[in-house]
Parts: structure tokens; sequence; C-alpha cells
């Protein structure tokens, strides 16, 4: 017990975790000493610390179960982390340019979004419910401030309140949930769970305990109905950091579901598919449908988010290696886009501030031709137009739950997808059919590069980084089963 | 890398480099990027040219074949053409140099864009015809969609975003669900690669869903009556050459489709649909040609004339024997190069009066001879007159359908009547008449740049019309063995349905090769 601490070798697995937390640490204390006009320092040195901690992930993949249970590392978990440090650094990048004017010029911002991204990581991690719990905690209490960091801003602040209220709502239900497991189960390690279920059979509470688990966490996720909190954080929270809402945490709350599902109630899956079923069904519908009649730009970013969970959960319905394999391609493919998507919108100024509507974009591909036809391309990709990257995302989960003989919900969500098309359209009609209104400021050049290389992912999948991604997510699934 | 395995995929990708180059070249130099796209497309053609030289019309399978395992367990690179699909490649080829010469001062503005689009336009579609993976066929075909919204919503005319929409909605709806269909086509086959599944016998339960999710795809595509409605606004709004491509080469992916997929892979379903297809068919005939007759836009009037082909085109292949398919492909090739040669010709008046309405035209020949004969020409090969390629795909699918259904050729023969009434009076209404209206008095004939344009197709038509023989000797193999598959799997004699094509025509190519199939046709004689 004592040598597993004094050993520090043993805890390889766990190293990029800890250069995260001992990182994040100098940073505060760096933070502090210097100069507060350098804050964008520290913003590159947190860029620096994610690509490190992905390096070492990379370079030195490790297996094990450390700290008595509580942390695994597998190569499902190394895949995800992969993603969770890529979107939070691309949504760092994101938010170095204006950062004045979007709020997030504060060296405490960059702070946070380590902490945060730590807490995903342990989360991607977490082999049992109590560092569950504490992953969970760890990400969204730095989300919360995050949301507000534009304290002087109504909106901001507004998002922020609902957010924490919110998410502590749904931090109650996981507990609730967590308990009624160990009350049922006897024990808070996933991996002795499966055992007792194994052993036990299901019963009325833990199946209570279970769906509460997964409520908790759809609230992560934001999948109907526990997405009431996402159209108004989305659009009350600055740009960059609505970016990094919608990337990181995302992946990591869609592996902690993975993990919970597909490992700890693997006995009972019949009843988690519908539980899954059911939300991916819904927020595939409403998110189609409710996306229709938005008018700003990042409440539909966030409705078109909430579709896409759905989507993703068409591959976890069918509760196979293949979903499970779909739904890592998917949040891969997501976040590309979705980091493209951000770099869009954060590069489309006016002289009165960011574009807010759809129609202030009218126009755009004769004033900025280079950004309209980045945007439109993801706009293509966000509908699952092949050959783009979006069509090989849906392509995959769809795939799994036809494997798995679930055709109304297939057929239910390409309808959806059909539907949802018709808003991702507006924005390329309103870019590239209407006349010019707005003049646009020149694009900072960090954003240029997330554009060119988003744009150049998602149009090369097939030839570029398709094979690559299919094989790493193959194994990633693989290790889970 | 030899000719054989790397022909198929330069081809495909060439127009992307065309299309890199327009990329890097200042928008403001509006010619060279003109001058990019026409030379891409004319090598990408010449090219095609060599692919049809080279192939090998005795060998009914697939040739110059690539097949790489490449995303996952799904998707492949698998490239491969055969009778079918070879004369497709070629088609959309040819076409594309006449678009790019069509748009050459009609679009005047984003012409970086207009080229750009188009030539990844050209890639998509001769993709589709190429690829031997399922999946990629898909990606191909509902990517072809992308470009298409473009090109209608940036350049079309007054309704262009309603049109776009509708075309866009229509086509997608469909193919969503051709895409689940796809994807349980692999969990049954194992396998996406298209040479295979055309071996692969699915379970007669399976095939009536498969059918019909394909046939949802492929008859928006095609258009088959009633799922038509989107065709006539898109081709109303959408550019000249839009049109044309629209017309000519995106029409035929849902024919293309049902020869592909349809009738080889779901033989039971094919055979038990057939009479509802023949139905639509009949239905699509002979409506959209009365729809037509009360036109007053031009080019609305050859939009349902289309429709009316494409009823002959469905019937020619679901009658399910030789001499259906064979007339089937024929129309397809023919269509393609007559609504083409029509739209570019409608193209011709518009970019000097910019108005598509009938009645705004008339007395035309007193001042544009030329471009009177060249209208003749496509309207008769339109109306389907002997001695254009427009009689040889009508008469071959009746003959076909003859075989199987006497009430459907009973039918289908209204379409004939009424496709001369249309065309004719369209004739009449835009060229001959009295030079009356004030605007049309200064009217000039054909340029260089359109007889150059209209020339050659005037040439094609009359020649195929009169020597079908490089097209039915190149699809023939590919045919007989697609139709013996089929008769096999639904328990007929194949024998029956076999055929040979080219004897009906005998007038037309008295060689001595054709005579053994003379024997053939004697059968479907004496019916």
């Amino acid at each position: 017990m004592n040598s597993d601490v004094i050993d520090f070798a043993s805890v390889a697995p766990a190293y990029p975790e800890l250069l995260m937390a001992v990182g994040a640490l100098v940073l505060v204390i760096l933070g502090v000493a210097i100069n507060k006009e350098k804050s964008a320092l520290i913003s590159w040195l947190a860029v620096l610390l994610m690509a490190a901690a992905g390096l070492m992930i990379l370079l030195n993949p490790a297996d094990g179960v450390l700290f008595n249970g509580v942390f695994i590392a597998d190569a499902f978990g190394r895949y995800m982390k992969l993603l969770v440090l890529g979107g939070a650094a691309l949504s760092l990048i994101l938010a170095m340019p204006n950062s004045e004017a979007n709020g997030v010029h504060k060296f405490e911002y960059s702070i946070l979004a380590v902490l945060a991204t730590l807490g995903m990581m342990i989360m991607v991690s977490a082999n049992d419910l109590m560092s569950l719990y504490i992953g969970l905690e760890l990400q969204s209490l730095a989300l919360y401030v995050m949301a507000a960091i534009k304290r002087d801003d109504k909106r901001a602040s507004e998002a922020g309140l609902k957010y924490f209220v919110l998410g502590a709502l749904s931090s109650g239900m996981l507990l609730y949930g967590a308990s009624l497991v160990y009350g049922f189960t006897g024990h808070t390690n996933l991996t002795e769970i499966v055992g007792a279920i194994a052993m036990e059979g299901r019963s009325i509470g833990l199946i209570f305990g279970m769906v509460f688990l997964l409520a908790g966490v759809a609230f992560k996720i934001s999948a109907v109905p526990f997405h009431m909190w996402t159209p108004d954080v989305y659009e009350g929270a600055p740009t960059p950091v609505t970016a990094f809402f919608a990337m990181a945490p995302k992946v990591a709350a869609m592996s902690l579901m993975i993990r919970l599902v597909m490992d700890t109630f693997q006995p009972i899956s019949h009843d988690w598919q519908q539980v899954v079923i059911f939300l991916s069904i819904a927020s595939m519908v409403l998110a189609a449908f409710a996306a229709i009649g938005q008018r700003s730009l990042k409440r539909l970013i966030a409705y078109s988010s909430i579709g896409h969970v759905g989507f993703a959960l068409v591959g976890l319905s069918s509760g196979t290696q293949v979903g499970v394999e779909g739904v890592a391609i998917y949040m891969a493919i997501y976040v590309t886009m979705t980091a493209g998507l951000f770099a869009c919108i954060l590069s489309l100024r006016t002289e009165d501030g960011y574009v807010e509507n759809v129609e202030d974009l009218a126009g755009a591909a004769q004033t900025r031709p280079f950004v309209a036809a980045i945007m439109a391309i993801l706009m293509f990709s966000l509908i699952g137009m092949p050959p783009l990257a979006g069509f090989f995302a849906k392509w995959h989960v769809f795939l799994a739950a036809i494997e798995a003989n679930l055709y109304v919900l297939s057929v239910i969500g390409v309808l959806a997808s059909a539907v949802s098309a018709y808003y991702y359209l507006r924005v390329v009609k309103t870019m590239y059919f209407d006349e010019p209104k707005s003049v646009f400021i020149a694009v900072p050049n960090e954003l240029n590069i997330i554009l060119a290389v988003s744009a150049f992912l998602v149009v090369t999948y097939y030839f570029s980084v398709g094979s690559l991604l299919t094989n790493w997510a193959h194994i990633a699934a693989g290790s889970l089963f | 890398m030899t000719f054989e395995n790397s022909i198929l995929t330069i081809v495909t990708f060439l127009p992307l480099l065309g299309a890199a180059l327009v990329l890097v070249t200042p928008k403001t130099a509006v010619s060279a990027i003109r001058w990019t796209a026409l030379v891409t497309t004319l090598v990408t053609f010449a090219l095609s040219l060599w692919i049809w030289a080279a192939f090998d019309p005795s060998n009914p399978g697939f040739q110059f074949v690539v097949n790489y395992p490449w995303l996952g367990d799904s998707i492949g690179y698998r490239v491969g053409v055969d009778g079918i699909s070879v004369l497709f490649v070629v088609l959309s080829a040819l076409l594309m140099p006449f678009c790019i010469l069509a748009s050459w001062e009609a679009i005047d503005k984003r012409v970086k864009e207009y080229m750009l689009v188009f030539l990844i336009l050209e890639v998509l579609m001769i993709g589709v015809f190429t690829t031997l993976d399922l999946a990629m066929f898909y990606v191909f075909f509902e990517g072809t969609l992308l470009p298409m919204f473009l090109i209608i919503g940036i350049w079309g005319g007054k309704r262009r975003i309603q049109a776009s929409y509708k075309f866009f909605f229509y086509t997608f709806i469909g193919s969503v669900l051709m895409l689940l269909a796809i994807m349980a086509m692999y969990w049954n086959a194992g396998t996406t690669d298209i040479s295979r599944l055309l071996t692969h016998k699915f379970p007669e339960s399976m095939q009536i869903w498969l059918w019909l999710a394909f046939f949802a795809s492929l008859a928006v595509k095609m258009p088959m009556w009633p799922f038509h409605r989107w065709l006539p606004e898109a081709h109303v709004e959408a550019p000249t050459a839009g049109s044309v491509i629209l017309a000519a080469i995106l029409l035929k992916l849902g024919g293309y489709g049902f020869l592909r997929f349809s009738l080889p892979m779901f033989p039971d379903a094919s055979a038990q649909l057939s009479n509802f297809v023949f139905v639509l068919s009949v239905a699509a005939i002979i409506i959209t040609s009365l729809v037509a007759l009360v036109q007053t836009d031009i080019k609305k009037l050859i939009a349902y004339s289309s429709v009316a082909h494409m009823g002959f085109v469905t019937m020619g292949i679901f009658a399910g024997n030789a001499l259906g398919i064979q007339g089937a492909m024929f129309q397809m090739i023919s269509h393609g190069l007559v609504s083409g040669a029509l739209f570019l010709a409608v193209g011709v008046i518009y970019d000097r009066m910019h108005t598509r309405d009938i009645t705004a035209y008339g007395g035309l020949v007193e001042r544009m001879p030329r471009y009177a004969f060249a209208f003749m020409v496509f309207t008769m090969a339109n109306v389907g007159l002997p001695g254009t390629s427009g009689f040889v795909g009508e008469f071959l699918t009746m003959l076909g359908v003859f075989q199987v259904n006497t009430w459907v050729a009973f039918g289908a023969a209204f379409g004939v009547i009424f496709s001369a009434g249309y065309a004719l009076w369209l004739y009449r209404r835009i060229i001959f008449g009295a030079l009356t209206k004030e605007s049309l008095k200064g009217i000039l004939d054909l340029n260089l740049r359109e007889k150059i344009i209209l020339y050659p197709l005037i040439v094609m038509i009359i020649v195929f019309g009169f020597y079908p023989s490089p097209i039915l000797d190149t699809t023939a193999a590919s045919v007989n063995n697609l139709v013996s598959h089929y008769a096999t799997s639904i328990g007929l004699d194949p024998a029956v349905s076999l055929a040979d094509a080219r004897a009906p025509l005998e007038y037309a190519a008295p060689t001595g090769e054709a005579a053994p199939a003379a024997d053939h046709a004697a059968e479907p004689a004496a019916h």
C-alpha cells in the first residue's frame, strides 16, 4: 500500500494527469507573479502543457488500474483523453485573439481551463463512483467560473448562474444514483459492481440508480430532456468559453457514459438501452425542430450540438463494439468540426462586435470568401453530407444501429438529420445567396490556422486521417470488450 | 501503377487538380480561370475516350479494377467499370466542356467559385459511375447534391432559393433511406464491394425493404412521377450549364442505380414490383407529356419532357429483358445528349433576350437560320424521329416492354404522340411565325463559341441515330449478363429474355457480325 505511493514509476499510467495537476499549480504561481498584461503567455503555457500531456499519452501508452482500483488507464481512455486535450487546447487558442473584448484575458481563465481538463481526464479514467464524481465536480466547478468569467456582463453572469444551478441539480441526481447503485450492489468500484450485478441480477433499486446516474451524465452531454441549460449558456457565455463548453466536456461526459453503460451496466444492457435510445431520439428530433426558429447563431450551434449528441448516442444504443467505435469516431469528427465552426464565428467581426445572428452573415461569401467557404463546408459536414467528414461520422454510428436491428431508431435518426439540414442550409444560404450587408474586420492568424486545418481535415477525411482514426477507434473500442 | 489500375482513378480525380489550380488563381484573372477549367475538362474527356477505347466490350465483368480495404471493415477504395457504367463516364466527361463553354460569357459574377464548383461536380459525377464500393457510391451520389445546391442557389434565376431548397430536400430525404438500406446490405453480405454484392443472394423478405429504400432515393433522382416535383423548378432556375448537368447526367444516376442495384441485387423484389414501376412509368409518360403541352416557360417544357422520357427508361429497365435494358441504356445516353443540347440551345437565346417565356419569341428563323436548324435537329431527336438517337431508345424500350406487358407498351405509345405535339408546337412558336417583336429584330445568329457547342451535338445525335452500334456493342455483354442473372434469379428461361437488342435495328447496322443474333430476334417477333 505504502510502496505504491513511494514508487513513482508504478503510477506511470497516471503521469499525464499528474503533469496537468502540477502544471496547473505552477501556472497559478506564475500567473500571480508576472505582469498582468502577460496573460497571453500563461495561455500559451497552458496550451503547451496540454500538448505535453497529449504527447505523453501518445508516446508512452501504459495500461493499468491504479490507486486501489479507482483509476483505470486503457486504450479507450487514452483515445478520449487525446480528444479532450485537443478540444481544450484548441479552444484556448481560439480564446487568444481579442481576448479583452471577450472578457477572457485574465490569466485565471487558462488555469481554470487546465483544471477543467484535468477533471475531464479523471472522468475518462474513472473506475469508481468516487473518482467519477470527483472528476466530474472538478470539471464542473471550473466550468461554472469560466461561464461567468466576464463578470460585469449581465448575460454571462446569468449564463454562469444558470449553469451552476442546473449543474448542481444534475450532480445531485448523479450522487443519488450513485448511492442507490452502491446500496444495491455494495460496491463503489465499477469493476466490482459488474461482478455484483452479474451475480445478483437486476433489481428495481439498481435500475433506479442506473437511470439517475445516466440522467446526471445526460445533463453534462446535454441530451434531451436534460438540455435546457445549453442554449442559454451557449448564448450568454463569451464565445471562446462557449467553444470550450462545446468540445472537451462533451467528449469527457460521453466517454464517461460509454464506460458506465458498456462496462458497469453491461449485464443489464436491455434496461440501459431503452434509456439511451430515448435520449437519442429525443435529442435528434427536438434539436432538429427547435433549431429551425433560432436566429441567434450561438443558440443554433447549441441546438446543433444537442442534435449531434443524439446522433452519437445512436451508436451507443447498439451496445456493441462497432457502436462504441462509431461514437469514438463521431466525437473526434465532432470536435474537429466544432473547432472550425467557432473559429469561423470568432473571425467574423464587424465594427459593432461579433456576429450574433444568422442574418448578420449575409453575403459573407463575397466580403470574406475564405471564412465563408470554410463555414459552408462545415455546415454541409454537420448535415452529414458526403464526401465530408460529418458523413463518415454518421455512417459509423448508423452502421452500428443497423447491425443491432434498431431500424426505427435509424429511420427516425436519418429523417431528423434531413430536417436539421434546413437550418444548416439557412446559414449557407445567408452567406452565399444573399447580398452583403456588413463589413468584416480582418482575421487574426491563429484563427486562420485553425480554420484551414479544420476544413482540410473535414474535406479530405476519406483520404487523410480517416483510415488512421478508424484504426485508433477500433483499438479504443476493443479495450472495453 | 499501370494503365489498367490507375486510369479510372486519374479520370475521376483529374478535375480536382483543375479545381486546385482554379483555387490558387486570383479571382480577377477570369479568363485564366475559364481556360483552366476548359482544358481540365477537355483532358478528362480525352482520357475518358481512352478508357472507352481500351474497354473490352466482350467482357461482361468489371474492368480496370482496383480494390483496397480502406476505412475500417466497411468502406474500401474500389473502382472499375463495366459496359453499363463506362458510357456514363464518357457522357459526363463529354458534356463538361460544353457546360464550361456555355458559361463562358453567361456567367460573369463569381466566376472562380463557379468553375470550382463545376470541376468538383465533375469529380463526383464520374466517381458515381466508377466506384465499386457501395458506401462510396452513396458518397458520390449524395455528394453531387452539394455543388448543385450552390449552382442553383448562387447563379440561378429569380426563384432560385426556393428551387435549390426543394431540390436539396427531395433528394436528401430519399437518399438517407437508401443509406440505411446500404448499411443493412453490408451486414447481410459482409461487404460493400459491389462486384461481390452482385452475386450475393439477399433473403426475399429483406429484398422488398431494400428495394423500396433504394426506390425512395432513385425514383426521386430519376425522377419518376409523382416524385418529380423538384425537377421543373430546379431546371428552370438553374443556369444553363446547371440545367444541362441536371438533365443529362444527374437524372441518369437514378437509372444507373436501378440497373446496378435494384435489378441484379433484388431480383425477386424487382419482379414483384415491376408492375408498380410500369404504372408509374406510363403515368409519367402520359401525364407529364400533357403537362408539358401547357407550359409557357421553355425550360419548364423541356424539364417535363425529360420526366416523360425517363418514364421510358424505367419502363425498359423493369421489363427485365435485353431489349428493354439495352433500350433504356441507349435512351439514357441519347437523352443525355438531346436534353443537354436542348438546354444549351435555350441558353443561346436566353443569353440574348434574358427571358424564357415562349410568347416572347417567334419567327427566329428569319434572323437565326443556323440556330433554327440546330434547334430543329434537337427537337426531332426529342420527339424520337427515326434517324435521330431519340428514336432508338424509345423503340427498343417499347419493344422490350411489349414482350412483357402489351398494355404498358400501348400506354407508352401515347407518350410518343404527345411528345411530337408539345415539341413541334414549341418549335413552331419559337422559330416560325412572323418576326413581329421589336426586341427580336436585332437578334444575332450563332457565334463561333455557340457553333462549337451545338454542331458536335447535332453530329452525334444524327450519327447515333443511324449507327447506334458503338453504344449498343459496348453495353451488350454486360446487359446480357445482367439479364441472364435476373432471369435465372426469378426463375425464367434466360434465353427468352436475351434476344439481342441489335437485331431489330438491322437496318441501321447491316453487318455480318450481327447475323447470329437475328435467330434470337425471331423469338420475340413471334409473340
